[in-house]
Protein backbone atom coordinates (compact mmCIF):
# COMPACT_ATOMS: atom_id res chain seq x y z
CA UNK A 1 0.00 0.00 0.00
CA UNK A 2 2.55 2.48 1.11
CA UNK A 3 4.71 1.50 -1.87
CA UNK A 4 1.41 2.45 -4.28
CA UNK A 5 0.92 5.62 -2.41
CA UNK A 6 4.37 6.61 -3.02
CA UNK A 7 3.99 5.81 -6.84
CA UNK A 8 1.20 7.37 -7.09
CA UNK A 9 1.91 10.52 -5.59
CA UNK A 10 5.46 10.54 -7.59
CA UNK A 11 3.44 9.90 -10.96
CA UNK A 12 0.98 13.18 -9.91
CA UNK A 13 4.15 15.75 -8.46
CA UNK A 14 4.45 17.41 -11.89
CA UNK A 15 0.54 17.61 -13.13
CA UNK A 16 1.63 19.14 -16.56
CA UNK A 17 4.78 17.16 -17.25
CA UNK A 18 2.50 13.88 -16.38
CA UNK A 19 -0.45 15.00 -17.86
CA UNK A 20 1.08 16.09 -21.33
CA UNK A 21 3.04 12.51 -21.41
CA UNK A 22 -0.78 11.07 -20.53
CA UNK A 23 -1.87 12.86 -23.54
CA UNK A 24 1.22 11.45 -25.58
CA UNK A 25 0.50 8.25 -24.47
CA UNK A 26 -3.49 8.39 -25.31
CA UNK A 27 -2.57 9.75 -28.63
CA UNK A 28 -0.31 6.94 -29.66
CA UNK A 29 -2.76 4.09 -28.63
CA UNK A 30 -4.98 5.95 -30.58
CA UNK A 31 -3.53 6.16 -33.33
CA UNK A 32 -1.57 2.55 -33.13
CA UNK A 33 -4.92 1.16 -32.47
CA UNK A 34 -7.10 2.56 -35.59
CA UNK A 35 -4.35 1.87 -38.07
CA UNK A 36 -4.06 -1.90 -36.62
CA UNK A 37 -8.12 -1.57 -37.27
CA UNK A 38 -7.44 -0.53 -40.56
CA UNK A 39 -5.34 -3.29 -41.58
CA UNK A 40 -7.51 -5.96 -39.78
CA UNK A 41 -10.18 -4.10 -42.17
CA UNK A 42 -8.08 -4.47 -44.90
CA UNK A 43 -7.59 -8.62 -44.21
CA UNK A 44 -11.36 -8.48 -42.75
CA UNK A 45 -12.86 -10.24 -46.44
CA UNK A 46 -10.32 -13.11 -45.98
CA UNK A 47 -11.03 -13.62 -42.23
CA UNK A 48 -14.73 -13.77 -42.77
CA UNK A 49 -14.61 -16.69 -45.38
CA UNK A 50 -15.22 -20.29 -45.04
CA UNK A 51 -12.92 -23.15 -45.25
CA UNK A 52 -15.57 -25.28 -46.63
CA UNK A 53 -15.44 -22.93 -49.71
CA UNK A 54 -13.85 -22.70 -53.07
CA UNK A 55 -13.73 -19.73 -55.61
CA UNK A 56 -13.36 -21.19 -59.32
CA UNK A 57 -12.38 -18.24 -61.58
CA UNK A 58 -10.96 -17.89 -64.96
CA UNK A 59 -7.25 -18.67 -64.53
CA UNK A 60 -6.03 -16.19 -66.78
CA UNK A 61 -7.68 -13.15 -64.88
CA UNK A 62 -10.93 -12.92 -63.03
CA UNK A 63 -12.18 -10.35 -65.93
CA UNK A 64 -12.95 -13.20 -68.13
CA UNK A 65 -15.98 -14.71 -67.48
CA UNK A 66 -16.51 -19.10 -67.30
CA UNK A 67 -19.51 -20.61 -69.57
CA UNK A 68 -22.61 -21.14 -67.22
CA UNK A 69 -22.68 -24.32 -68.37
CA UNK A 70 -19.44 -25.40 -66.12
CA UNK A 71 -22.00 -25.08 -62.91
CA UNK A 72 -23.14 -28.62 -63.79
CA UNK A 73 -19.64 -30.69 -64.76
CA UNK A 74 -18.48 -28.94 -60.97
CA UNK A 75 -21.31 -29.88 -58.85
CA UNK A 76 -20.48 -33.47 -60.70
CA UNK A 77 -17.12 -33.78 -58.83
CA UNK A 78 -16.57 -35.79 -55.71
CA UNK A 79 -16.36 -34.35 -52.93
CA UNK A 80 -18.52 -30.79 -54.42
CA UNK A 81 -21.81 -30.54 -51.69
CA UNK A 82 -23.46 -27.19 -53.93
CA UNK A 83 -22.40 -24.97 -56.59
CA UNK A 84 -23.85 -21.39 -56.99
CA UNK A 85 -22.23 -18.75 -59.02
CA UNK A 86 -21.92 -14.47 -59.20
CA UNK A 87 -20.83 -11.54 -61.33
CA UNK A 88 -19.35 -8.66 -60.15
CA UNK A 89 -21.86 -5.46 -61.19
CA UNK A 90 -19.76 -2.53 -60.93
CA UNK A 91 -22.72 -0.14 -60.81
CA UNK A 92 -22.99 3.37 -59.67
CA UNK A 93 -25.20 4.43 -57.22
CA UNK A 94 -25.69 8.55 -58.05
CA UNK A 95 -21.54 8.84 -58.02
CA UNK A 96 -18.77 7.22 -57.98
CA UNK A 97 -17.81 8.43 -54.75
CA UNK A 98 -20.90 6.05 -53.48
CA UNK A 99 -18.91 2.82 -53.93
CA UNK A 100 -20.67 -0.48 -52.49
CA UNK A 101 -19.93 -4.12 -54.04
CA UNK A 102 -22.98 -5.17 -56.00
CA UNK A 103 -22.95 -9.12 -56.98
CA UNK A 104 -25.48 -10.60 -59.65
CA UNK A 105 -26.15 -14.18 -57.77
CA UNK A 106 -27.66 -17.37 -58.37
CA UNK A 107 -30.42 -16.49 -55.22
CA UNK A 108 -31.19 -19.48 -54.24
CA UNK A 109 -28.00 -21.80 -53.83
CA UNK A 110 -25.83 -18.72 -52.75
CA UNK A 111 -27.72 -18.00 -50.15
CA UNK A 112 -27.44 -21.88 -49.23
CA UNK A 113 -23.99 -21.21 -50.09
CA UNK A 114 -23.69 -18.37 -47.14
CA UNK A 115 -25.98 -19.41 -43.98
CA UNK A 116 -23.96 -15.98 -42.16
CA UNK A 117 -26.20 -13.64 -44.13
CA UNK A 118 -29.47 -13.79 -41.65
CA UNK A 119 -32.42 -12.69 -43.79
CA UNK A 120 -35.47 -12.73 -42.23
CA UNK A 121 -37.86 -15.49 -44.09
CA UNK A 122 -40.80 -13.71 -44.99
CA UNK A 123 -37.90 -11.20 -46.98
CA UNK A 124 -36.09 -13.66 -48.65
CA UNK A 125 -39.26 -15.11 -49.71
CA UNK A 126 -40.34 -11.77 -51.09
CA UNK A 127 -36.38 -11.27 -52.56
CA UNK A 128 -36.68 -14.83 -54.46
CA UNK A 129 -40.19 -13.99 -56.36
CA UNK A 130 -39.24 -10.70 -57.34
CA UNK A 131 -36.55 -10.92 -60.42
CA UNK A 132 -35.86 -7.19 -60.38
CA UNK A 133 -35.46 -7.61 -56.39
CA UNK A 134 -32.14 -7.35 -54.14
CA UNK A 135 -31.30 -7.20 -50.65
CA UNK A 136 -28.69 -5.49 -49.08
CA UNK A 137 -26.38 -5.33 -45.54
CA UNK A 138 -26.95 -3.46 -42.49
CA UNK A 139 -24.11 -1.60 -43.11
CA UNK A 140 -25.05 -0.54 -46.41
CA UNK A 141 -28.40 -0.13 -45.58
CA UNK A 142 -27.74 2.51 -42.70
CA UNK A 143 -25.30 4.02 -44.76
CA UNK A 144 -27.78 5.00 -47.18
CA UNK A 145 -30.65 5.13 -45.40
CA UNK A 146 -32.26 2.47 -47.23
CA UNK A 147 -35.23 0.96 -46.28
CA UNK A 148 -37.22 -2.40 -47.24
CA UNK A 149 -39.41 -1.45 -50.62
CA UNK A 150 -37.15 0.95 -51.80
CA UNK A 151 -36.11 1.28 -54.85
CA UNK A 152 -32.40 1.43 -56.02
CA UNK A 153 -31.20 3.05 -59.72
CA UNK A 154 -27.65 1.70 -60.60
CA UNK A 155 -25.72 2.87 -63.72
CA UNK A 156 -23.85 0.14 -64.86
CA UNK A 157 -20.23 0.23 -66.12
CA UNK A 158 -19.31 -3.20 -67.25
CA UNK A 159 -22.52 -4.00 -67.86
CA UNK A 160 -23.58 -0.68 -69.50
CA UNK A 161 -27.50 0.95 -69.17
CA UNK A 162 -29.80 2.07 -66.24
CA UNK A 163 -30.78 -0.38 -63.83
CA UNK A 164 -33.00 -0.59 -61.32
CA UNK A 165 -33.98 -2.61 -58.12
CA UNK A 166 -36.68 -3.09 -55.39
CA UNK A 167 -34.84 -3.50 -52.37
CA UNK A 168 -36.80 -7.24 -50.86
CA UNK A 169 -34.62 -8.10 -48.13
CA UNK A 170 -31.73 -6.47 -45.55
CA UNK A 171 -29.88 -8.68 -43.97
CA UNK A 172 -27.09 -9.18 -41.18
CA UNK A 173 -24.03 -10.77 -40.10
CA UNK A 174 -24.06 -13.83 -38.06
CA UNK A 175 -20.94 -12.60 -36.61
CA UNK A 176 -19.49 -9.44 -36.22
CA UNK A 177 -16.90 -9.94 -38.99
CA UNK A 178 -19.02 -10.99 -42.05
CA UNK A 179 -19.26 -8.33 -44.41
CA UNK A 180 -22.42 -6.59 -44.81
CA UNK A 181 -21.87 -4.14 -47.12
CA UNK A 182 -22.99 -5.60 -49.74
CA UNK A 183 -25.72 -5.52 -52.77
CA UNK A 184 -27.04 -9.01 -54.09
CA UNK A 185 -29.48 -8.74 -56.99
CA UNK A 186 -30.66 -11.99 -59.21
CA UNK A 187 -28.04 -12.87 -62.08
CA UNK A 188 -30.91 -14.58 -64.02
CA UNK A 189 -32.46 -10.73 -64.14
CA UNK A 190 -28.27 -9.55 -65.52
CA UNK A 191 -28.68 -12.35 -67.85
CA UNK A 192 -31.55 -11.96 -69.83
CA UNK A 193 -30.89 -8.38 -70.06
CA UNK A 194 -27.68 -9.45 -71.82
CA UNK A 195 -29.20 -11.81 -73.81
CA UNK A 196 -31.66 -8.91 -75.16
CA UNK A 197 -28.87 -6.29 -75.45
CA UNK A 198 -25.49 -7.86 -76.15
CA UNK A 199 -26.22 -11.57 -76.89
CA UNK A 200 -22.75 -13.22 -77.08
CA UNK A 201 -22.22 -11.92 -73.27
CA UNK A 202 -25.28 -13.76 -71.83
CA UNK A 203 -24.59 -17.30 -70.52
CA UNK A 204 -21.35 -16.41 -68.77
CA UNK A 205 -20.50 -16.14 -64.75
CA UNK A 206 -17.45 -14.22 -63.36
CA UNK A 207 -16.96 -16.76 -60.90
CA UNK A 208 -18.71 -20.03 -59.10
CA UNK A 209 -19.00 -20.90 -55.36
CA UNK A 210 -18.25 -24.54 -54.65
CA UNK A 211 -19.29 -25.78 -51.39
CA UNK A 212 -17.24 -28.74 -50.22
CA UNK A 213 -18.71 -31.80 -48.36
CA UNK A 214 -15.11 -32.20 -46.55
CA UNK A 215 -13.09 -28.57 -46.25
CA UNK A 216 -10.14 -31.11 -45.60
CA UNK A 217 -9.88 -32.58 -49.06
CA UNK A 218 -9.91 -28.74 -50.63
CA UNK A 219 -6.58 -29.11 -52.30
CA UNK A 220 -7.93 -32.28 -54.08
CA UNK A 221 -11.18 -30.77 -55.08
CA UNK A 222 -9.37 -27.57 -56.46
CA UNK A 223 -7.06 -29.94 -59.05
CA UNK A 224 -10.03 -32.06 -59.87
CA UNK A 225 -12.30 -29.31 -61.00
CA UNK A 226 -9.12 -27.19 -62.53
CA UNK A 227 -8.12 -30.42 -64.38
CA UNK A 228 -11.71 -30.75 -65.53
CA UNK A 229 -11.41 -27.65 -67.53
CA UNK A 230 -8.41 -27.94 -68.78
CA UNK A 231 -7.17 -27.46 -72.28
CA UNK A 232 -10.89 -25.99 -72.77
CA UNK A 233 -11.05 -22.45 -73.72
CA UNK A 234 -12.03 -21.07 -70.62
CA UNK A 235 -9.30 -22.99 -68.21
CA UNK A 236 -9.95 -22.59 -64.31
CA UNK A 237 -8.30 -21.77 -61.52
CA UNK A 238 -9.49 -22.73 -58.55
CA UNK A 239 -8.65 -21.80 -54.87
CA UNK A 240 -9.79 -22.00 -51.25
CA UNK A 241 -12.33 -18.65 -50.37
CA UNK A 242 -9.61 -17.12 -48.07
CA UNK A 243 -6.97 -17.42 -51.08
CA UNK A 244 -9.30 -15.91 -52.89
CA UNK A 245 -9.82 -12.86 -50.68
CA UNK A 246 -5.85 -12.54 -50.19
CA UNK A 247 -5.34 -11.92 -53.86
CA UNK A 248 -7.29 -9.18 -53.58
CA UNK A 249 -5.30 -7.75 -50.14
CA UNK A 250 -2.15 -8.82 -51.42
CA UNK A 251 -2.37 -6.24 -54.57
CA UNK A 252 -2.56 -3.26 -51.85
CA UNK A 253 0.24 -5.03 -49.50
CA UNK A 254 2.95 -2.51 -49.92
CA UNK A 255 0.05 -0.62 -48.66
CA UNK A 256 -0.19 -2.18 -45.38
CA UNK A 257 3.41 -2.85 -44.62
CA UNK A 258 3.47 1.05 -44.66
CA UNK A 259 0.79 1.49 -42.35
CA UNK A 260 1.83 -1.32 -39.65
CA UNK A 261 5.39 0.37 -40.19
CA UNK A 262 3.81 3.55 -39.25
CA UNK A 263 1.71 2.41 -36.45
CA UNK A 264 5.25 0.70 -34.91
CA UNK A 265 7.14 3.94 -35.17
CA UNK A 266 4.30 6.11 -33.58
CA UNK A 267 4.98 3.44 -30.60
CA UNK A 268 9.16 3.89 -30.69
CA UNK A 269 8.16 7.79 -30.77
CA UNK A 270 5.92 7.89 -27.53
CA UNK A 271 8.50 5.11 -26.11
CA UNK A 272 11.31 7.90 -26.30
CA UNK A 273 9.07 10.61 -25.07
CA UNK A 274 8.01 8.49 -22.08
CA UNK A 275 11.84 7.71 -21.47
CA UNK A 276 13.17 11.06 -21.51
CA UNK A 277 10.29 12.03 -19.22
CA UNK A 278 11.31 9.32 -17.05
CA UNK A 279 15.18 9.88 -16.99
CA UNK A 280 14.60 13.53 -16.19
CA UNK A 281 12.25 12.62 -13.41
CA UNK A 282 14.97 10.01 -11.99
CA UNK A 283 17.87 13.19 -12.52
CA UNK A 284 15.61 15.34 -10.16
CA UNK A 285 14.68 12.99 -7.68
CA UNK A 286 18.65 11.87 -6.93
CA UNK A 287 19.19 12.95 -3.83
CA UNK A 288 15.71 11.22 -2.86
CA UNK A 289 16.74 7.90 -4.06
CA UNK A 290 20.27 8.52 -2.64
CA UNK A 291 18.51 9.16 1.11
CA UNK A 292 15.83 6.26 0.78
CA UNK A 293 19.37 4.51 -0.15
CA UNK A 294 21.10 5.71 2.71
CA UNK A 295 17.70 4.82 4.85
CA UNK A 296 18.96 1.11 4.40
CA UNK A 297 16.38 0.16 0.74
CA UNK A 298 17.85 -1.75 -1.49
CA UNK A 299 17.83 -1.23 -5.19
CA UNK A 300 15.08 -3.11 -6.10
CA UNK A 301 12.78 -0.86 -4.10
CA UNK A 302 14.17 2.14 -6.51
CA UNK A 303 13.23 0.17 -9.53
CA UNK A 304 9.76 -0.28 -7.81
CA UNK A 305 9.22 3.16 -7.36
CA UNK A 306 10.52 3.98 -10.96
CA UNK A 307 8.79 1.25 -12.79
CA UNK A 308 5.47 1.76 -10.76
CA UNK A 309 5.59 5.18 -11.64
CA UNK A 310 6.56 4.58 -15.67
CA UNK A 311 4.08 1.99 -16.15
CA UNK A 312 0.83 3.86 -13.96
CA UNK A 313 1.23 6.62 -16.07
CA UNK A 314 1.19 4.44 -19.15
CA UNK A 315 -1.63 2.05 -18.23
CA UNK A 316 -3.62 5.24 -17.25
CA UNK A 317 -2.78 6.71 -20.86
CA UNK A 318 -3.18 3.15 -22.75
CA UNK A 319 -6.38 2.65 -21.22
CA UNK A 320 -7.86 6.53 -21.97
CA UNK A 321 -6.33 6.06 -25.21
CA UNK A 322 -8.44 2.16 -25.54
CA UNK A 323 -11.46 3.94 -24.38
CA UNK A 324 -11.16 6.49 -26.86
CA UNK A 325 -10.30 4.25 -29.81
CA UNK A 326 -13.76 2.88 -30.13
CA UNK A 327 -15.58 5.85 -30.92
CA UNK A 328 -13.10 7.21 -32.90
CA UNK A 329 -12.99 3.77 -35.30
CA UNK A 330 -17.06 3.88 -35.23
CA UNK A 331 -16.70 7.50 -36.61
CA UNK A 332 -13.49 6.82 -39.16
CA UNK A 333 -15.70 3.23 -40.33
CA UNK A 334 -18.98 5.38 -40.94
CA UNK A 335 -16.83 8.07 -42.59
CA UNK A 336 -15.64 5.29 -44.78
CA UNK A 337 -18.72 3.76 -46.09
CA UNK A 338 -18.64 0.43 -47.75
CA UNK A 339 -14.92 1.03 -48.41
CA UNK A 340 -14.26 -1.08 -45.81
CA UNK A 341 -16.56 -4.56 -45.60
CA UNK A 342 -16.66 -4.76 -41.49
CA UNK A 343 -14.40 -1.78 -39.53
CA UNK A 344 -14.25 -3.01 -36.45
CA UNK A 345 -12.15 -2.71 -32.83
CA UNK A 346 -11.36 -6.23 -31.90
CA UNK A 347 -10.63 -7.48 -28.76
CA UNK A 348 -7.19 -8.87 -30.21
CA UNK A 349 -6.74 -5.31 -31.00
CA UNK A 350 -6.75 -4.41 -27.95
CA UNK A 351 -4.95 -6.92 -26.51
CA UNK A 352 -2.12 -5.42 -28.58
CA UNK A 353 -2.39 -2.26 -27.33
CA UNK A 354 -2.61 -3.10 -23.85
CA UNK A 355 1.01 -4.68 -24.93
CA UNK A 356 1.96 -1.65 -26.77
CA UNK A 357 1.07 0.59 -23.69
CA UNK A 358 3.31 -2.09 -20.87
CA UNK A 359 6.33 -2.15 -23.09
CA UNK A 360 6.06 1.80 -23.45
CA UNK A 361 5.88 1.70 -19.40
CA UNK A 362 8.36 -0.84 -18.78
CA UNK A 363 11.29 -0.02 -21.78
CA UNK A 364 11.01 3.89 -20.24
CA UNK A 365 12.03 2.83 -16.37
CA UNK A 366 14.88 0.38 -17.85
CA UNK A 367 17.26 3.23 -17.77
CA UNK A 368 16.56 5.54 -14.92
CA UNK A 369 15.69 2.56 -12.77
CA UNK A 370 19.41 1.34 -13.42
CA UNK A 371 20.88 4.64 -13.57
CA UNK A 372 19.17 5.34 -9.91
CA UNK A 373 19.70 1.32 -8.43
CA UNK A 374 23.71 2.38 -9.35
CA UNK A 375 23.51 5.83 -7.62
CA UNK A 376 26.20 6.68 -5.49
CA UNK A 377 24.64 7.60 -1.73
CA UNK A 378 27.55 10.02 -0.93
CA UNK A 379 26.91 11.69 -4.54
CA UNK A 380 23.17 11.41 -4.68
CA UNK A 381 23.20 13.52 -2.07
CA UNK A 382 25.48 16.29 -2.92
CA UNK A 383 22.35 16.50 -5.39
CA UNK A 384 20.16 18.70 -3.51
CA UNK A 385 17.64 20.87 -5.65
CA UNK B 1 43.70 10.10 -6.87
CA UNK B 2 43.74 13.07 -4.31
CA UNK B 3 44.03 11.44 -0.77
CA UNK B 4 41.09 13.25 1.38
CA UNK B 5 41.77 11.32 4.94
CA UNK B 6 45.09 10.61 5.66
CA UNK B 7 46.19 8.73 8.46
CA UNK B 8 43.13 8.85 10.79
CA UNK B 9 42.58 6.87 13.89
CA UNK B 10 40.17 7.09 16.52
CA UNK B 11 37.71 5.52 18.68
CA UNK B 12 34.12 6.74 19.77
CA UNK B 13 32.77 5.31 23.03
CA UNK B 14 29.04 4.18 23.13
CA UNK B 15 26.87 6.94 24.42
CA UNK B 16 29.10 9.37 23.11
CA UNK B 17 28.17 12.92 21.81
CA UNK B 18 30.85 13.95 19.35
CA UNK B 19 31.48 17.23 17.10
CA UNK B 20 33.40 17.01 13.92
CA UNK B 21 34.74 20.54 13.16
CA UNK B 22 36.43 21.88 10.07
CA UNK B 23 36.61 24.21 7.38
CA UNK B 24 35.01 23.15 3.90
CA UNK B 25 36.85 20.35 2.28
CA UNK B 26 38.22 19.21 5.28
CA UNK B 27 37.32 16.01 4.88
CA UNK B 28 34.65 15.78 8.17
CA UNK B 29 32.04 15.15 5.87
CA UNK B 30 33.80 11.88 4.09
CA UNK B 31 34.75 11.19 7.40
CA UNK B 32 30.99 11.12 8.76
CA UNK B 33 29.67 9.20 5.43
CA UNK B 34 32.35 6.72 6.31
CA UNK B 35 31.57 5.95 9.63
CA UNK B 36 27.56 5.48 8.42
CA UNK B 37 28.44 3.25 5.89
CA UNK B 38 27.20 5.04 2.91
CA UNK B 39 30.77 5.28 1.08
CA UNK B 40 33.75 3.28 0.93
CA UNK B 41 37.85 4.07 2.68
CA UNK B 42 40.33 2.69 0.09
CA UNK B 43 42.57 0.72 2.52
CA UNK B 44 42.07 0.60 6.52
CA UNK B 45 38.77 -0.57 8.65
CA UNK B 46 36.22 0.82 10.39
CA UNK B 47 34.56 -1.23 13.23
CA UNK B 48 31.18 -0.29 14.64
CA UNK B 49 29.80 -2.24 17.53
CA UNK B 50 32.54 -5.17 17.10
CA UNK B 51 31.22 -5.24 13.08
CA UNK B 52 34.17 -4.17 10.53
CA UNK B 53 31.56 -2.23 7.85
CA UNK B 54 34.36 -2.24 5.56
CA UNK B 55 34.06 -5.86 5.30
CA UNK B 56 30.44 -5.75 4.20
CA UNK B 57 28.69 -6.44 0.91
CA UNK B 58 26.61 -3.28 -0.37
CA UNK B 59 23.01 -5.36 0.08
CA UNK B 60 24.45 -6.23 4.50
CA UNK B 61 25.97 -2.61 4.44
CA UNK B 62 22.26 -1.43 3.48
CA UNK B 63 20.61 -3.57 6.43
CA UNK B 64 23.06 -2.92 8.52
CA UNK B 65 22.49 1.09 7.78
CA UNK B 66 18.84 0.26 8.31
CA UNK B 67 19.27 -1.27 12.20
CA UNK B 68 22.25 0.96 13.34
CA UNK B 69 22.45 4.15 11.65
CA UNK B 70 19.82 7.09 11.85
CA UNK B 71 20.93 9.78 9.56
CA UNK B 72 20.11 13.41 9.51
CA UNK B 73 20.84 16.09 6.70
CA UNK B 74 21.51 19.80 6.49
CA UNK B 75 18.85 20.01 4.11
CA UNK B 76 16.65 17.10 5.68
CA UNK B 77 15.94 15.22 2.96
CA UNK B 78 12.34 14.77 3.31
CA UNK B 79 10.02 13.18 0.31
CA UNK B 80 8.05 16.05 -0.98
CA UNK B 81 5.37 14.11 -1.72
CA UNK B 82 5.15 12.38 2.09
CA UNK B 83 3.39 13.72 5.10
CA UNK B 84 5.21 14.30 8.23
CA UNK B 85 4.08 10.80 9.36
CA UNK B 86 4.91 8.69 6.29
CA UNK B 87 8.04 9.68 6.08
CA UNK B 88 8.81 9.09 9.52
CA UNK B 89 7.19 5.93 8.87
CA UNK B 90 9.55 4.84 5.77
CA UNK B 91 12.48 3.17 7.64
CA UNK B 92 9.81 1.04 9.39
CA UNK B 93 8.82 -0.41 6.12
CA UNK B 94 12.27 -2.76 6.41
CA UNK B 95 11.41 -3.82 9.66
CA UNK B 96 8.61 -6.67 10.72
CA UNK B 97 6.49 -4.19 12.57
CA UNK B 98 2.99 -4.39 11.83
CA UNK B 99 1.35 -1.73 10.62
CA UNK B 100 -0.36 -1.03 13.98
CA UNK B 101 2.96 -1.18 15.79
CA UNK B 102 4.43 1.06 12.84
CA UNK B 103 1.94 4.11 13.67
CA UNK B 104 2.45 3.72 17.51
CA UNK B 105 6.20 3.97 16.92
CA UNK B 106 5.91 6.92 14.91
CA UNK B 107 3.12 8.79 16.84
CA UNK B 108 5.82 8.78 19.47
CA UNK B 109 8.63 9.70 17.80
CA UNK B 110 6.95 12.63 16.35
CA UNK B 111 5.32 13.40 19.78
CA UNK B 112 9.22 13.24 21.08
CA UNK B 113 9.82 16.13 18.69
CA UNK B 114 7.10 18.62 19.61
CA UNK B 115 5.16 17.56 15.94
CA UNK B 116 1.85 16.13 17.30
CA UNK B 117 -0.10 18.43 15.38
CA UNK B 118 2.14 18.49 12.27
CA UNK B 119 1.70 14.87 11.91
CA UNK B 120 -0.07 14.95 8.30
CA UNK B 121 1.54 18.31 7.21
CA UNK B 122 3.30 17.94 3.98
CA UNK B 123 7.09 19.09 3.97
CA UNK B 124 6.33 22.23 2.45
CA UNK B 125 4.06 23.14 5.04
CA UNK B 126 6.57 22.87 7.96
CA UNK B 127 8.79 25.46 8.62
CA UNK B 128 12.71 24.73 8.56
CA UNK B 129 12.98 23.90 12.15
CA UNK B 130 9.73 21.34 11.75
CA UNK B 131 11.35 19.86 8.94
CA UNK B 132 14.32 18.98 10.71
CA UNK B 133 12.54 17.70 13.55
CA UNK B 134 10.88 15.53 10.92
CA UNK B 135 14.05 14.19 9.78
CA UNK B 136 15.16 13.88 13.52
CA UNK B 137 12.19 11.34 14.24
CA UNK B 138 12.49 9.48 10.91
CA UNK B 139 16.11 8.77 11.84
CA UNK B 140 15.80 8.09 15.95
CA UNK B 141 12.49 5.56 14.78
CA UNK B 142 14.16 2.60 14.03
CA UNK B 143 15.88 3.13 17.38
CA UNK B 144 19.50 3.03 15.98
CA UNK B 145 22.86 2.93 17.94
CA UNK B 146 24.61 5.87 16.35
CA UNK B 147 23.14 8.92 14.94
CA UNK B 148 25.11 11.17 12.20
CA UNK B 149 24.26 14.72 11.62
CA UNK B 150 25.52 16.36 9.31
CA UNK B 151 25.36 20.18 9.47
CA UNK B 152 22.12 19.99 10.62
CA UNK B 153 21.74 23.67 11.60
CA UNK B 154 23.04 25.11 8.76
CA UNK B 155 20.20 25.63 7.32
CA UNK B 156 17.93 26.80 9.93
CA UNK B 157 18.10 30.18 11.85
CA UNK B 158 19.61 30.54 15.36
CA UNK B 159 16.15 29.88 17.30
CA UNK B 160 15.53 26.56 15.34
CA UNK B 161 19.03 25.75 15.14
CA UNK B 162 18.70 26.40 19.35
CA UNK B 163 16.32 23.74 19.49
CA UNK B 164 17.33 20.90 16.94
CA UNK B 165 20.83 20.97 19.31
CA UNK B 166 18.79 20.83 22.14
CA UNK B 167 16.70 17.77 20.83
CA UNK B 168 20.01 16.34 20.13
CA UNK B 169 21.52 16.62 23.37
CA UNK B 170 18.25 15.19 24.77
CA UNK B 171 18.61 12.11 22.70
CA UNK B 172 22.12 11.57 23.85
CA UNK B 173 21.71 12.03 27.60
CA UNK B 174 18.06 10.22 28.01
CA UNK B 175 18.42 7.78 25.49
CA UNK B 176 21.88 7.19 25.26
CA UNK B 177 22.34 7.73 21.55
CA UNK B 178 25.40 7.54 19.76
CA UNK B 179 26.08 11.28 18.48
CA UNK B 180 28.47 12.36 15.52
CA UNK B 181 27.59 15.50 14.74
CA UNK B 182 29.79 17.52 11.29
CA UNK B 183 29.49 21.46 11.74
CA UNK B 184 31.51 24.22 11.28
CA UNK B 185 29.91 26.14 13.17
CA UNK B 186 31.58 26.46 16.65
CA UNK B 187 28.31 27.31 18.84
CA UNK B 188 26.87 23.82 17.75
CA UNK B 189 30.16 22.29 18.32
CA UNK B 190 29.66 23.11 21.48
CA UNK B 191 26.28 20.97 22.00
CA UNK B 192 28.67 17.82 21.88
CA UNK B 193 30.80 16.54 24.81
CA UNK B 194 33.81 16.18 22.70
CA UNK B 195 35.29 18.29 20.23
CA UNK B 196 37.91 16.76 17.25
CA UNK B 197 39.03 19.21 14.15
CA UNK B 198 40.15 17.95 10.62
CA UNK B 199 42.21 20.09 8.33
CA UNK B 200 43.26 18.98 5.18
CA UNK B 201 42.03 15.13 6.13
CA UNK B 202 44.14 14.95 9.30
CA UNK B 203 42.44 14.62 12.90
CA UNK B 204 43.69 16.47 15.58
CA UNK B 205 43.62 16.05 19.46
CA UNK B 206 40.45 15.28 21.48
CA UNK B 207 38.67 18.56 23.12
CA UNK B 208 36.67 17.46 25.50
CA UNK B 209 34.14 20.33 26.88
CA UNK B 210 32.54 19.44 30.84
Amino acid sequence: MYLIKLVIRNAMRHKLRTGLTLLGIVVAILAFGLLRTVVNAWYAGAESTSAARLITRNAISLVFPLPITYGEKIRKIEGVAGVSHANWFGGVYISEKNFFPQLAIEASSYLDLYPEYILPEDQKKAFLLDRKGAIIGKKLADQFGWRVGDTVPLRGTIFPGNWSFTIRGIYRGAEQKTDTSQFFFHWDYLNETLKRTVPRRANYVGLYIVALNHPEHSAEVSQEIDKTFKNSLAETLTETEKAFQLSFVEMTEAILVAIQIVSFVIIAIIMAVMANTMAMTARERAAEYATIKALGFAPPFLAKLIFGESLAIAALGGAAGIVCTFPVANAFGNAMGALFKVFYVSWQTVAVQIAAALLVGAVAAILPAWRASRVKIAEGLRNIV
Amino acid sequence: MLPVLNDISFDIPGGEFLALMGPSGSGKSTLLNLIAGIDKPDSGEIRIGGVDITALSESQLADWRATHVGFVFQFYNLIPVLTAFENVELPLLLTRLSGKQRKQHVETALSMMGLNERMHHYPSELSGGEQQRVAIARAVVTDPTILVADEPTGDLDRASADDILKLLGRLNRELGKTIILVTHDPHAAHSARIIRHLDKGVLDATKTLS
